[in-house]
């Protein structure tokens, strides 16, 4: 019997293996695919001769300058709102939670746009400060939503918790829309992609920018997945388990805050995929978060790789925001998974 | 809703508040739809609106401006604010859903997407055939959101239809965004996001005129079996009303309101929220006064609105859409919060 478990262990190991070294490799080849695609075409063969320091200065340019970096920003800001998405569904567990149907995203826009119009990004920006002014942006907007969600003798109801993100969105993404129009009145173009989810900020220092913050929070994410696990059991259960669950909630609610505002400090307004992308891996690799968490990463990852792919491909020279691509991913599966969902 | 005189209290009609409302609304339409006029780039007197709409001279550029620019804009929001009021008067009447809007509901969103295909493949179409894509879209959008609605598991809930709807309108607003990219119709972005009323021309007004009339004429006649719908399907059978009849026939007028205003004003949505409320508590339960009066009422809050667009930052202007959002927001939030189930 015990070495039954083992086995099935050992296979379930083995198949997440191959689930994570697919998707890997799936980036890969849509990472050699984004690389090539744009205004000057490039073959697969000087793509891999420029990364190693073999091309032409213009081959060069090219990629490292502006392919490149929008390239590792999509991964990373993939990444970061599939697992934001993965935890705000396990702590609040609710199945349709993602950063951005419920507002988060809207508010770290806000304040990113406030701080555009006060330095216009043509300009020195101290690009540094966004993620952190995303995250205050997003944590109030997140506390807003709490409150008015919250009923007491009810609690919080899956349902009311994702109407009013929605409407808090709405009402953010209006005064967005206002404010920066009386600001700045030459940003609003800026504003309109924003909302419609572009990734932006293509250039090295907003990578590094988003880069340490990313790798803190994710790591801390993966390493609070056994909370999660447990969390997902139930309150009593939790409770009877030995969690501490409304401090580890908040502080788990904190880390999912602080990944879908420094990601979308710099790409757009980019909905759903935090609610497809753990989804998906759901599906793939089960809800054991110790899986999950990588496995909702990867395909975020891949998510915003594609739909940015796509934006470019299909519309050469211009461009269609990712945020819309996914969006008409997202939102089909949205009402699936709503069409399922029980009061 | 605790105690039987307080149910009762509010459901009384009030005619002679309707009466008031309904003339002081007049009032102050007439005189909101003269300031709107005098007010912009050219400041003109109220004297020279006045024998300009009475007394044209083709030879004053004054009443050139005020004959060709800015009276079918004032007199195109006035009729879009009342499509939307009617549309949304209607809908909450018909299924006691007190969040039906036609822009919560995805109707606007079906319509806005219409219109895109439409200006993509036909641009130079009249705006006659155009206004029928805009129907058209308005019945698709409807359609998802209640085919979703009614394959839930949950059942047709108020706030399941309004999640539906969001997701509906996201998914139609990215597709609509989408095609005014690809085909480069897209100038005028905020007509995507948030809609606006300065393109308002005499032919629009013109075509929408009849359509307009007869929908309106159709909801008054409706409004007597819309009240005896609003206290439930069962009194309405009960008391002989043909129900399946009254709500085809409310819906087909819903979606020529929301269809024609779409058309002209973009997806602006709360318009048929907040109204239809207002009205509700100012003149009591009887949708023979709550129709006039939120025509009114509803023609009051765009043309004011689209005033105030204009004034807060000239010479740019605010989005229309994102200006009623701002009221609207709040409002649908406190209505949420209630639980949507009184109406």
């Amino acid at each position: 019997m015990k070495l039954s478990m083992t086995q099935a262990q050992r296979k379930v190991r083995t198949k997440n293996l191959w689930v994570l070294t697919s998707l890997v490799i799936l980036i890969v080849i849509v990472f050699m695919i984004s690389m090539n695609t744009g205004y000057i075409k490039l073959s697969p063969l000087e793509v891999v001769r420029t990364l190693f320091g073999l091309g032409t200065a213009q081959q060069a340019l090219v990629l490292f300058d502006f392919r490149l970096p929008r390239i590792v920003l999509s991964i990373l800001v993939g990444m970061g709102l599939a697992v934001s998405g993965c935890v705000l569904q396990g702590v609040t567990r609710n199945a349709l939670a993602d950063p951005g149907i419920l507002g988060i995203n809207a508010g770290a826009g806000l304040v990113v746009m406030l701080f555009i119009s006060f330095f216009p990004s043509t300009t020195d920006t101290p690009v540094f400060m966004l993620p952190i002014l995303a995250f205050t942006g997003a944590g109030a907007t997140a506390a807003i939503i709490y409150v008015l969600s919250y009923k007491r003798h009810e609690g919080i109801s899956p349902i009311r918790l994702l109407l009013t993100g929605i409407a808090v969105a709405a009402g953010i993404s209006s005064a967005t829309i206002i404010l920066t129009l009386r600001l700045s009145p030459e940003n609003y173009q800026f504003v309109a992609t924003w909302l419609a989810g572009s990734i932006w900020g293509s250039n090295w220092k907003f990578v590094l920018s988003l880069l340490p913050w990313l790798i803190v929070l994710l790591l801390f994410v993966y390493l609070k997945a056994n909370v999660l696990n447990v969390l997902n059991l139930g309150d009593l259960t939790a409770i009877g388990l030995g969690a501490s669950i409304e401090k580890e909630r908040r502080i788990l609610l904190a880390a999912a805050v602080g990944l879908a505002g420094a990601s979308v400090s710099v790409s757009g307004g980019i909905g759903f995929v935090g609610l497809v992308g753990p989804h998906l891996a759901r599906q793939l690799v089960g809800a054991r978060h110790q899986v999950l968490i990588p496995t909702a990463a990867l395909t975020g990852a891949l998510l915003v790789l594609v739909a940015d792919t796509i934006g470019r491909w299909i519309l050469q020279p211009s461009e269609i925001p990712a945020g819309i691509v996914v969006a008409i991913i997202g939102a089909p599966y949205f009402l699936y998974l709503l069409s399922r969902l029980q009061d | 809703m605790v105690a039987s005189s307080e149910l009762s209290a509010p459901k009384r009609s009030r005619p002679i508040r309707a009466i008031i409302v309904l003339f002081g609304g007049m009032l102050a339409l007439l005189l909101a739809i003269g300031l709107s006029i005098s007010f912009g780039a050219a400041d003109i007197q109220l004297a020279t609106v006045w024998t300009a709409v009475f007394s044209f001279n083709p030879d004053v550029t004054a009443h050139q401006i005020i004959r060709e620019i800015r009276l079918p804009r004032v007199l195109g929001a006035a009729m879009v604010g009342a499509c939307f009021a009617v549309a949304g008067a209607l809908m909450q009447g018909m299924t006691r859903n007190p969040l039906a809007d036609s822009g919560l509901l995805g109707i606007n969103a079906g319509a806005a997407f219409m219109l895109a295909i439409c200006f993509a493949l036909w641009p130079s179409l009249p705006y006659l055939y155009v206004i029928l894509f805009s129907f058209l879209g308005a019945g698709l959008g409807a359609g998802i959101v209640y085919g979703v609605g009614s394959m839930s598991r949950g059942g047709l809930t108020p706030m399941r239809l309004v999640l539906a709807g969001a997701a509906v309108s996201a998914l139609l607003g990215a597709l609509s965004e989408g095609v005014a990219l690809y085909f480069r119709i897209g100038q005028d972005l905020a007509f995507w996001y948030a809609g606006g009323v300065s393109g308002t021309k005499w032919i629009h007004l013109q075509v929408m005129s009849p359509w307009l009339l007869a929908a309106m004429i159709g909801a008054v006649i409706l409004s007597r079996s819309i009240t005896l719908l609003s206290l439930g399907e069962e009194v309405s059978i009960g008391l002989g009303q043909r129900t399946k009849t009254i709500k085809v026939v409310g819906m087909v007028i819903v979606l020529i309101l929301a269809g024609a205003a779409v058309s002209v004003v973009g997806a602006v949505g709360f318009v048929g929220l907040v109204v239809p409320h207002l009205t509700r508590f100012l003149v009591g339960h009887d949708y023979r006064w709550i129709i006039p009066c939120s025509i009114v009422l509803g023609s009051l809050l765009v043309v004011l609105a689209d005033l105030g667009a204009r004034m807060i930052n000239p010479p740019y202007e605010t989005p229309i859409g994102a200006l009623i959002a701002l009221i609207g927001v709040p409002f649908f939030l406190y209505l949420a919060r209630k639980g949507g189930k009184e109406i």
